[in-house]
């Protein structure tokens, strides 16, 4: 086991570092100099108790927020104020801890607008829905029903996605992070409000993406049974800060997550 | 560069040179300020409370000047028509309770917002309709309103104060002042602001919305008399001043949907400011700049306090 | 029975992804096309044509503008008869400098010159939202409407403070001012609409209209999807106010004439624009020709309707009694329908197609 606060980056791997990292709102202290990685290929768990900044973490690598201190390196490439749709084309995925699809879309819509930043046709073609357009719109569509195959959603490719359950959204949310073709892919507990066989079904497409795709996954999520059988690393984050890295079975034995979970006895 | 120099010295000299006129301008930008803070007002009480964007309290005003008027006109004495104008602004707050608000409860925003435009364009067909479309004068003087002016010497000129314009801002004063303590000290006050925080916690523990939305839009409704009668005593009360009512709206963004002190804080400096701009720059413009001042004061505001200016911060949640 | 999708098989995706992937509605359409180019012109009366159908298309072509804005992108805007007449305004400042460049490439044109306008009274929606925004258009509307007015270069120094169209020609047949026929007026104006129809629906069905509806629906999750949110509203505002401008450019020079186009870009006609989008459907194109359809002909209605069935009205009732009716419609549609008109016709289509079974 590591000692917490040192940083474990393994250089030559690692397809984003965190170093340092704190961020404040106002007073309040969401992060308090954070610092991890991930390697390519990788699943790597963010746990915590409740407000422990696990998706204030995920809203700094995607840009959403911005780190008061510290920096975070994306594919070698360490940018100080990056914007969300910088980090869309630098190729992270997202999907959202409250579903956050285009409820008046469909899901075949839905999915293809993952595709946005592949797609090049210009205005003239689009306004004629002709030629570059037409083919570029079928081609994408091509890739689009293959996830929707690899997710088994077919049957609700044309509803509008507000009236699907909560299951579905959150399948159909993973289909579009997918559309983007993402290196890293982030989920924030994407089994949350789920029941046993939608979780067994989520973990199969978590997996897949894995060891298909060769995506490498951040995600964040409460169930501890899932954490340790899918992640191959895992992060413990209380209060804003670090308090654990390692693989599954290291966090399991370490007691100040044991600490932070069940509390300390005094 | 004449033109540099009558954008941004003569002006300014003009104020230095004659600084009584200035102190004049000022004072009629207060008062119609004082108006569009109280449209402002009415709309924020319901926006607090209801969290509809009632396009319609411009119309409001007006509806309600319009059935004192009317009334006074049909030979009620001008006592009871100010009640019975009450009474209608009541049956006003209640019907829209009644067919529009709750058959629409839970519908998106602009959905709510899309039917205060219902209302307004209803109550501008339905107030001709019943008293006619010729704008009518406001019985200022059966309702003991002070007439005359009051000449102050002073900076080495005069400036002259309508007595109406200063009794508008007294009551107007009063009328603030009244609301705030209804709002912190009362039972009702407090089930309306919790209702403000949230629809679900104020029902959770047993606060009837339906009752609330009435209070509140008749609330807005008497602002709204108030407001009207005071306008009506200055100019002509038609629904052509519908154009003048929207400038509440610029109010609005500069002093926040939500809060009071924004709308009377905004309503004045977008009254100062038009009055200001329009004396001192409106002739090179050719004139009637007014028209559009309030809105580009407010939007200026805006690019740099987003939030308005007695909003707090927003941090984004996802 | 008569519309049905059994036995139609997709068998491209190109296929699937078309606008009107049914038979029957093709058909439709098709049949609508032939009555609006052939029938009206040669069996409706120049009455009919010039209250009924001249401001239903204008009107129409406006709506769109602003459903491309409010219905797919979701920024509410009180300023699109302020954009209309910039298009207005454009139109007759190039035909008074270019007479020899011909009528319709100058209507066309003016939009660009509303797009830029309106890109401008766009850019507070980087920073603005919502009902903020809304309010930020009025100053849009405000402005402009001033304009018209206090620049007299604008409108040529004409001592009627309007502008007066002068007569330009097609193939020698005049098109604009006193004496073109008013057929020809109604067939230009018709092509001009179903051609830009065209256009829009070829825009919101592709990556464009996906793009604005992301930003609709989930502003954040469509900038965590690359997408720019400014550059999209902006083109919003753009493409929005294009279509607002070659509207008004039609109303001023095909439609009217010129000689009563005193208050038709004020602020009631922006109000009435929105109205047409929400009883109509918002992001919905076929709404917007319903919507225009409703609040342009209900005026209409009214005036001459009502006394036809032997109901007296006088002219200043009817108007009275038109805003209380489509103040009291708004509201009545907001709560049976909040889709609008487009939605009935949808479920309609939805029943008709099951029909005689009830599911």
């Amino acid at each position: 086991m590591r000692a917490p606060d040192t940083p474990v980056i393994v250089k030559g791997e690692a397809l984003l570092a965190v170093e340092n990292v704190s961020l404040r709102f106002g007073g309040v202290k969401a992060l308090t100099d954070v610092s991890f990685d991930i390697r390519k290929g990788e699943v790597r768990a963010i746990i915590g108790p409740n407000g422990a900044g696990k998706t204030s973490m995920l809203n700094c690598i995607n840009g959403f927020y911005h780190p008061s201190e510290g920096r975070i390196t994306f594919k070698g490439e360490t940018r100080r104020r990056m914007r969300p749709f910088e980090a869309a084309r630098g190729g992270i995925g997202r999907t959202f801890q409250n579903v956050a699809l285009f409820k008046g879309m469909t899901t075949l819509d839905n999915i293809m607008a993952g595709r946005f930043l592949k797609m090049r046709s210009g205005f003239f073609w689009q306004l004629l829905r002709y030629g570059p357009a037409m083919r570029e719109e079928v081609e994408h569509r091509r890739f689009v029903e293959d996830i929707i195959d690899f997710l088994q959603i077919q049957h609700i490719r044309k509803t509008p996605v507000g009236k699907l359950p909560y299951g579905l959204q959150k399948r159909v949310e993973l289909g579009r992070a997918l559309a983007m073709e993402p290196e890293l892919l982030l989920l924030d507990e994407p089994m949350a409000g789920m029941n046993l066989e939608e979780k067994e079904d989520m973990s199969r497409f978590i997996l897949d993406v894995n060891q298909q795709y060769g995506t490498t996954i951040a995600l964040i999520e409460h169930d501890m049974g899932v954490v340790m059988d899918l992640s191959d690393r895992v992060v413990v984050l209380e209060y804003g800060r670090k308090i654990a890295d390692g693989t599954p079975e290291e966090v399991k034995r370490d007691q100040r997550v044991i600490d932070a979970y069940l509390g300390v006895a005094h | 560069m004449d033109v540099l120099y009558k954008i941004f010295i003569e002006p300014f000299a003009l104020m230095g040179s004659a600084p009584d006129l200035l102190v004049q301008t000022v004072w009629e930008g207060l008062v119609a300020g004082v108006l569009y803070a109280l449209i402002a007002l009415g709309f924020v009480l319901i926006f607090k409370a209801s969290g509809v964007f009632n396009f319609a309290q411009g119309i409001m005003v007006v509806f309600a000047a319009l059935t004192l008027v009317g009334l006074h006109e049909k030979g009620v004495p001008a006592w009871l028509a100010v009640i019975l104008a009450l009474v209608v602004m009541f049956g006003l707050a209640l019907t829209i309770e009644r067919v529009v608000l709750r058959p629409l409860v839970n519908q998106p925003d602009i959905i709510l917002f899309m039917a205060t435009f219902g209302i307004t364009y209803f109550l501008i067909g339905f107030g001709e309709s019943v008293f006619g479309g010729n704008p009518k004068v406001m019985i200022a003087d059966e309702l003991y309103l002070p007439r005359g002016v009051t000449d102050v010497e002073m900076l080495g000129g005069r400036v002259s104060f309508q007595h109406l314009d200063v009794a508008a801002a007294i009551i107007a004063s009063v009328m603030i002042a009244a609301l705030a303590v209804f709002f912190q000290y009362t039972r009702i006050g407090r089930a309306l602001r919790a209702v403000a925080d949230s629809h679900k916690a104020a029902l959770s523990v047993g606060i009837s919305l339906n009752q609330i939305w009435v209070i509140v839009w008749f609330t807005a409704g008497v602002v709204a008399l108030v407001t009207g009668i005071m306008w009506g005593a200055r100019s002509d009360v038609s629904f052509a001043l519908e154009v003048i009512a929207l400038k509440a709206l610029p109010v609005l963004i500069l002093g926040g949907f939500t809060s009071i002190p924004g709308a009377i804080v905004g309503g004045l400096i977008i009254g100062v400011g038009e009055k200001i701009g329009e004396f001192y720059w409106g002739g090179l413009l050719g004139g009637g700049i007014e028209t559009w001042l309030a809105y580009f004061i407010a939007l200026a505001f805006l690019l740099f306090r987003p939030q308005g200016l007695f909003g707090e911060k927003i941090i984004e949640r996802i | 029975m008569f519309y049905r999708d059994a036995g139609q098989y997709k068998s491209s995706y190109a296929a699937d992804r078309a606008v009107f992937p049914l038979r029957e509605d093709r058909i439709g359409l098709a049949v609508i096309l032939l009555v609006a180019f052939v029938a009206i012109p040669l069996f409706a009366g120049d009455f009919v044509i010039k209250t009924v159908m001249m401001p239903f298309l204008v009107f129409s072509l406006a709506a769109i503008g602003l459903n491309i804005l409010t219905g797919y992108t979701g920024l509410i805007s009180l300023g699109t008869a302020g954009f209309m007449g910039v298009g207005a305004y454009a139109c007759y400042k190039l035909t008074t400098y270019f007479p020899g460049v011909n009528i319709i490439v100058w209507i066309l044109a003016s939009g660009f010159f509303s797009a830029a306008v309106g890109v401008l009274f766009g850019l507070p929606s980087l920073r603005i939202k919502g009902f903020y925004l809304a309010v930020a258009t009025l100053a849009a509307q405000f402005f402009l409407q001033w304009c018209f007015i206090r620049i007299p270069w604008l409108y040529n120094y004409n001592t009627s403070g309007a502008i007066e169209v002068p007569t330009r020609t097609l193939f020698g047949v005049p098109i604009t001012g006193a004496t073109a026929a008013i057929e020809v007026r109604y067939l230009i104006l018709l092509s001009a609409v179903v051609l830009m129809t065209w256009l829009a629906s070829n825009l919101v069905h592709g990556r464009f209209g996906r793009m604005w509806m992301a930003v609709r629906d989930m502003d954040i999750a469509a900038e965590l999807m690359g997408i720019r949110l400014l550059h999209t509203k902006l083109l919003a505002f753009a493409v929005s106010s294009f279509y607002a401008g070659v509207a008004g450019a039609l109303l001023v020079f095909i439609w009217l004439g010129g000689a009563e186009a005193g208050d038709v870009f004020a602020i009631r006609q922006s109000f009435l624009i929105l109205f047409m989008i929400i009883i109509g459907g918002l992001g919905s194109l076929v709404g917007s020709f319903m919507g225009a359809a409703f609040i342009s002909a209900l005026p209409t209605i009214l005036k001459f309707g009502l006394p036809a069935m032997g109901i007296p009205i006088a002219g200043a009732t009817a108007e009275h009694l038109n805003f209380m009716v489509i103040g009291a419609l708004i509201i009545f549609f907001l709560i049976v329908e909040p889709h609008g008109l487009a939605r009935l016709w949808q479920i309609a289509k939805q029943k008709l197609r099951i029909w005689p079974f009830p599911y």
